[in-house]
Order: C-alpha cells, then sequence, then structure tokens
C-alpha cells in the first residue's frame, strides 16, 4: 500500500501495463493526470479531435497486437470518442479509452462539460466502468487492459471524475484481476474439433473464410497449413484480409458484396465451409438465403454469441482460432487425408479466377483506380502497412491491393467510419516507425479527418494518404448511378479543397501526379524522404467498383464492368 | 413461431448492472415481458428472471449475448416442464356493493389468495400463482371493478437438485 494520487495511481498503472504512448486531446476535466504526464515518461500524442485521438489508438492496437490508450477530457471530450470507440469494439481491437468526468459530487447536477459517458456508450464498449474512489483506480486501469485484450478483443472506456484524481488515497496495486462472470474460453474443447476434423476429411469441396479473429489470435501459419492439407481455397472477409498472403495460389480474394468473382462463386459452390473468426456480417454473406446453400458450416469463434447469428452451422468450435486450427491439423494429420482426389475442385476454382480476371482498362484521361492499387502497390514493400478510408476507395484496396502478410493492412470494418483511416495510419505509424505507412483515402473520407496531418507533422508521425478523389461521395454516387437512376443527391462535393495546398497549409507535402508513373516516382520520394504526404491523384467520378453484389442478392448475382 | 420464455441468470449485485442488461435487450430489439431482480444467499450476487416472447433462435441469441456480459455469471433458459414459476399480483378492487366484496372474497379464496386491507369501498388482495393463474384471476375479478394492480413479474426455480 502507498499513499498518492488518483492521477499520480493512474499514470504508475499506466506504466504497469507497458504503456509507452497515449492519444489524446486534454481538457479541463484532465488536468489533474496532464500535471502527472508532465513528469512521466509518457509520450502523449495530441490529436486535434478527440475522433482522431481513438482512431490512432485503434490503429496503433492493430498494427501492434497491444492495447492502444487514449484520453480525453469530459462531456464534448467525450462524447467525441463514441465514433471511435464503437468502431474499435465492432472491429474487436483492443482500445482502452479514459475520460475525465466532473468531480463526483457534480455528477447528476447537469454541470459544465458533464455527460453520462457510461451510459452513452454502454452498447458500443465490451466493458466500460465510472471510478467512484481514488483506490479504485489501480484495479480499473488493470480491468480494463485485462478485458480488452482477452477474449474477444474490444474497447474499454474509463471514466475518472476530477475530483477521484486529485484525492489521496492508499493504492494497492494488482498483479491480477477477476471476473466471476467474464467468460474467456480459449481452450476449444476436443470434441468439438474432433466432429469439425471429421467434417472437414469427408470434403469434396471444403472453402475456408478466414475473418479477422485470425489475425487478432495470430493464427496465420496454421490457417495457411490446414489450407495446404486440405487443399481448400481460402476468402477473408475484410477484417481478414492479410491472413493468407495474396500471392497465396489457394487464396481467392474477398468475398462479399464487393467480392471477387472466384470467391463468391467458390464460396456458394462449397460442401463443407469453415470459417473462422468472422461475424458473418450482411456485407461477406450478401442475401443469407443464397449464402452458400449447399455447405456445411462449421465456425470456428471464440465469442460464441457469433456462431448460428446469421448463418447456421453444422458445428462448432469455441475458442482461440490458433488453438483450434492447431487441434484441427492435428486430427487431420493423425487421419492421413488424401486431399490429392479434389484436382477438380481445383479446377474449378481456377475457372472461376480466369472468367473473373478483370481487363486492364486504359488510363486516360484519368488514372482507373485499380491501376493505382497495382502501382502503389509495386512501389511499397511487402512489409509496409496500409489503411484505408471508407467507401469506394476501401473496396477498390479490397479488392485490387494484395496484401502479403497480417497486421499490415487495416481497415474500418464493422462500423464503417469514414475518416478512420488517416488517424489510424498515425497511430500504425507510432507502432512501427520503421515501416512506411499508407492511408488508401477517398476524397470524402480525408475531408472528415484531415486536420491530423497537424498531428503528423508536429509529433513528426509521417504517413502517406493516397486521395482517390473524385470530387464525390463515391460510394453513394455508385449506388444513385445503378439503383436510383442517377439522381445524384448530396454526393457532388466539388472543387474544395484544394489537397495539395491543404497539405502545404499544415507544413506537410501535397503532389498531384497526373500519371501511373508520376504517381509511383512521388509515392516513392514520399517514403524514401519519410514526410508526411498527400497524393491527390485525380480519378473518374464516373467510375464504379466492380463486382459487385446488389443489395437483396445473393453472391453468385455479382455484376461486374461488363454488365453496366 | 414465437413463445414465452423465461431466462433466469445471476448478475453482480452493484449499480448499472440492471441498466446494461435492459439495455442489451433494449439494443437488440427484444422486448421484455416482465423482469424480476433480487439479492441471493450470496450477497455479491443478484438473481434475475426475465420472461420474453421469442422464437428459439431468438432465444438463443439472447442467452449468448447476456452470457458475453462480463456483469453476468451464468444464465439458463428454464424448461417450464421442470420449474416452479410464480408471480405475485397485488390488486384493488372495488367493493362498495356488498356483492362485490363476496364476489372478491369468492374469488381470492378459491385461488388461495390473502386479503391484505379491508375498507368500506375497497379491498387490496395478495395472489400467487403461476402467471397464466394471475391473468385468470385479473380476468374473472374484471366485472368487479379493478381500481389498480401491480404484477411482480414472474420468479422461477429448477425443481429438484438442478440449480443455475
Amino acid at each position: 500500500m502507498v499513499e498518492m494520487s488518483g492521477a499520480r495511481a493512474f499514470v504508475e498503472a499506466l506504466g504497469r501495463e507497458g504503456v509507452e504512448i497515449l492519444f489524446g486531446v486534454t481538457g479541463g476535466a484532465v488536468l489533474p493526470i496532464c500535471d502527472e504526464l508532465w513528469s512521466s515518461d509518457l509520450r502523449f500524442v495530441v490529436a486535434r479531435h478527440e475522433q482522431g485521438a481513438v482512431h490512432m489508438a485503434d490503429g496503433f492496437a492493430r498494427a501492434s497486437g497491444r492495447v492502444g490508450v487514449c484520453l480525453a477530457t469530459s462531456g464534448p471530450g467525450a462524447t467525441n470518442l463514441v465514433t471511435g470507440v464503437a468502431t474499435a469494439n465492432i472491429d474487436s481491437s483492443p482500445v482502452v479509452a479514459f475520460t475525465g468526468q466532473v468531480p463526483l459530487s457534480m455528477v447528476g447536477t447537469d454541470a459544465f462539460q458533464e455527460v453520462d459517458i457510461i451510459g452513452i456508450t454502454a452498447s458500443a464498449t465490451k466493458y466500460n466502468l465510472q471510478v467512484r474512489r481514488p483506490s479504485e483506480i489501480p484495479h480499473a486501469v488493470k480491468s480494463a487492459f485485462y478485458i480488452a485484450s482477452t477474449g474477444r478483443h474490444g474497447a474499454v472506456l474509463v471514466d475518472m471524475p476530477k475530483d477521484i484524481q486529485i484525492a489521496i488515497d492508499e493504492m494497492e496495486f494488482p498483479e491480477k484481476v477477476a471476473f466471476r462472470g467474464y467468460k474467456l474460453n480459449p481452450e476449444p474443447s476436443p470434441r468439438e474439433m474432433d466432429w469439425a476434423a471429421t467434417l472437414l476429411s469427408k470434403a469434396q469441396r471444403p472453402v475456408i473464410m478466414a475473418g479477422g479473429g485470425v489475425i487478432a489470435s495470430n493464427a496465420s501459419a496454421e490457417l495457411v497449413k490446414l489450407a495446404d492439407m486440405l487443399v481448400a481455397p481460402v476468402t477473408t472477409t475484410l477484417m481478414g484480409k492479410g491472413a493468407i498472403s495474396s500471392d497465396h495460389p489457394l487464396f481467392t480474394g474477398l468475398c462479399g458484396m464487393h467480392g471477387t468473382g472466384e470467391a463468391n462463386l467458390i464460396v456458394s459452390d462449397a460442401d463443407v465451409l469453415l470459417v473462422v473468426g468472422a461475424r458473418m456480417s450482411d456485407r461477406t454473406t450478401a442475401r443469407l438465403e443464397d449464402f452458400s446453400p449447399g455447405a456445411k458450416v462449421v465456425h470456428i469463434d471464440i465469442d460464441k454469441s457469433e456462431v448460428d447469428k446469421n448463418v447456421e452451422t453444422v458445428t462448432r468450435v469455441i475458442g482461440d482460432a490458433r488453438l483450434a486450427l492447431n487441434g484441427i491439423i492435428e486430427r487431420l494429420s493423425r487421419m492421413a487425408v488424401d486431399r490429392q482426389t479434389n484436382g477438380a475442385w481445383l479446377k474449378k476454382m481456377k475457372k472461376f479466377r480466369e472468367q473473373y480476371t478483370p481487363q486492364e482498362l486504359p488510363s486516360n484521361p484519368y488514372m482507373k483506380a485499380p491501376a493505382v492499387m497495382k502501382s502503389l502497390r509495386k512501389v511499397l514493400p511487402r512489409d509496409a502497412l496500409v489503411t484505408t478510408e471508407v467507401g469506394q476507395n476501401q473496396m477498390w484496396a479490397a479488392l485490387y491491393f494484395d496484401v502479403y502478410a497480417p497486421r499490415t493492412f487495416f481497415s474500418s470494418g464493422g462500423l464503417g467510419t469514414m475518416g478512420w483511416g488517416f488517424p489510424a495510419a498515425i497511430g500504425a505509424k507510432a507502432a512501427r516507425p520503421d515501416l512506411p505507412v499508407v492511408d488508401i483515402a477517398g476524397d470524402g473520407s480525408f475531408g472528415m479527418t484531415e486536420n491530423n496531418l497537424a498531428t503528423c507533422v508536429e509529433e513528426e508521425l509521417p504517413v502517406v494518404v493516397v486521395v482517390l478523389n473524385n470530387r464525390m461521395l463515391g460510394m453513394v454516387a455508385q449506388w444513385q448511378r445503378l439503383f436510383y437512376g442517377r439522381r445524384y443527391m448530396a454526393v457532388d462535393l466539388g472543387k474544395s479543397p484544394d489537397f495539395v495546398k491543404l497539405a502545404e497549409a499544415y507544413g506537410a507535402v501535397g503532389v498531384r501526379p497526373e500519371t501511373l508513373e508520376e504517381f509511383e516516382r512521388v509515392v516513392k520520394t514520399a517514403i524514401d524522404d519519410n514526410v508526411t504526404t498527400v497524393v491527390d491523384v485525380m480519378i473518374d467520378p464516373e467510375e464504379n467498383v466492380f463486382p459487385m453484389v446488389p443489395p437483396g442478392k445473393g453472391l453468385r448475382d455479382l455484376l461486374v464492368e461488363a454488365d453496366y | 413461431m414465437t413463445q414465452l420464455c423465461t431466462i433466469a441468470f445471476l448478475v453482480e449485485n452493484k449499480p448499472g448492472v440492471l441498466f446494461n442488461v435492459s439495455n442489451m435487450f433494449r439494443r437488440r430489439g427484444y422486448n421484455i415481458e416482465s423482469i424480476s431482480v433480487g439479492p441471493v444467499e450470496d450477497s455479491e450476487l443478484a438473481r434475475m428472471t426475465v420472461s420474453v416472447e421469442a422464437n428459439s433462435r431468438v432465444l438463443n441469441q439472447i442467452v449468448e449475448q447476456l452470457d458475453k456480459m462480463v456483469e453476468v455469471i451464468k444464465v439458463k433458459r428454464l424448461d417450464p416442464m421442470r420449474s416452479i414459476m410464480r408471480e405475485m399480483l397485488l390488486i384493488k378492487l372495488d367493493t362498495s356493493d356488498p356483492m362485490a366484496r363476496e364476489e372478491t372474497l369468492k374469488h381470492v379464496n378459491a385461488f388461495h389468495g390473502l386479503i391484505l386491507y379491508i375498507d368500506p369501498e375497497c379491498i387490496i388482495a395478495e395472489v400467487t400463482g403461476e402467471p397464466e393463474a394471475i391473468d385468470d384471476f385479473i380476468e374473472k375479478t374484471r366485472s368487479i371493478g379493478i381500481e389498480e394492480l401491480s404484477r411482480t413479474g414472474v420468479t422461477a426455480l429448477e425443481k429438484g437438485r438442478l440449480n443455475l
């Protein structure tokens, strides 16, 4: 037991969790904490808006596999975190958000900058709590990190009234915390793995669908091993991109609304579908009734509420994806399954691949987005980190930007938060300063959080932003073009801003390449020089993302460029 | 096909837990028909009993979503055939007419209820039973004239040595 203030205990507890960096915006209700940070070794990366801070913490978490931490003041500081907390939580990213609160005696009086952030974030976090006594702070911090980073990862918010930060109390720093009702489920049951292995061993047309859970549990090697063993095509969800290298011969690309033809058709034809760590969201399954209709679905997930939520399964394995995959591999090797027989199945996959390989279109007068993606891949090292924004840019990146390793591609999958990619890229850069970090952006999304350019420059966290600029909210425009008789409403963003000048205003570099060769050159320079650069790439406002499964249709009903 | 289902679960006995539980039901669009809460022999825990109209798929999701909550220790859906379910009703009836008073006493007796209060104008009675019996009692006394009533919601235990 030691006597200290709540704020001192908070900083001490962060140190004990191994935190070296936090992202945030200060304010009145976190002044005591900031005063303690002043004399600590913790790095405080100053965002210009709390949304930026929480996305940075999220990007940090995804790139490092460790907990990302952010701090905001009470009231508007706290509400500005909500989008980011919800984004991290639905994508199972371990983020801990700390908020200041008005003094406990004033809680409930509608005091200045008071907001009920616990009530507000109740359904957007994995867990949240308000500290009611200074001596609770060490336990609260430990619990937040523990819950965020175990089981299915998620976002945790801790609200700390200002008087609790100031008051001095006896502090005890626990080595461990336990919750009676918190079920981790890491160890898969042997019987469930037996059933899964038996089903897979009998499959004639097996397909594996890998989600973000594979990346979260560092199970990529096991995933690839099992795929090779079964000679099973592998598709991923958006969150699973990178779980298997894009140049692996069994990789089919993403499945879903903007899946590849190959992935969507092979999933539709499967007789056994092994889903690993995926939520089976509507964007992945398309029309549920038509989703893999002939398949027996085997679902591995650490969160058992995900099993049978959307897609009915035949058997489940509840537990950590890596342990479950290892257990299944072990069982299959004992069964000595001969997979030389499914040549016909692979032939089918290759047929789909050829059938749906898009033609290279001439880049005239505009550069084509898929070509920009391929050029970007060419100039980036294989281990570069890439984030995306949300909308067309995200789907072009998902479809046409190859990813070779887990934890190198990050996107706001569940919530689809425009403006996420850029601050997340800054967080990723903070986690991996040794690697180049690129945000694949659209002009609409980048506009939502572009003020973080200040953070890039001031905090020396250089990232490259590739703006696929069509002067449009492109994805909505695409839907209006395809399904609403070209009645464009609220999608035309016009000429403003000039992203080159905007970058310069923040002290970053802005460039507007005219050709793919020039694009490759400027990106290369930006990476070699390691300076924050906005690359403004003018693309055709009429360009669509294909393939696309129209809303309400099944995976097989995909439209390609030629259908349009 | 939906039916009225009863779920019993143990939670941490602390502020905010009832909010989190009801918030989960609201957020996922499940409508609580009744809920009853009280501490158990281990004072750190409370037991909640919720009845909800659901099909088997939704019921499964409710159980899983509850089980996932950090503050929820244990969850069980109760099989009506293997459980004792009880609900308590307090009902105030207008008995200014002597015939009504007689009628009321007859029904309360038939349901093994208790008369808790009598004055020249009204009677307050307590009736305990399965929710259907309570419905039945209310139906039977409707013609007498109900001033007001309050139901506790279902509480339940499994038969035999099965525990939550």
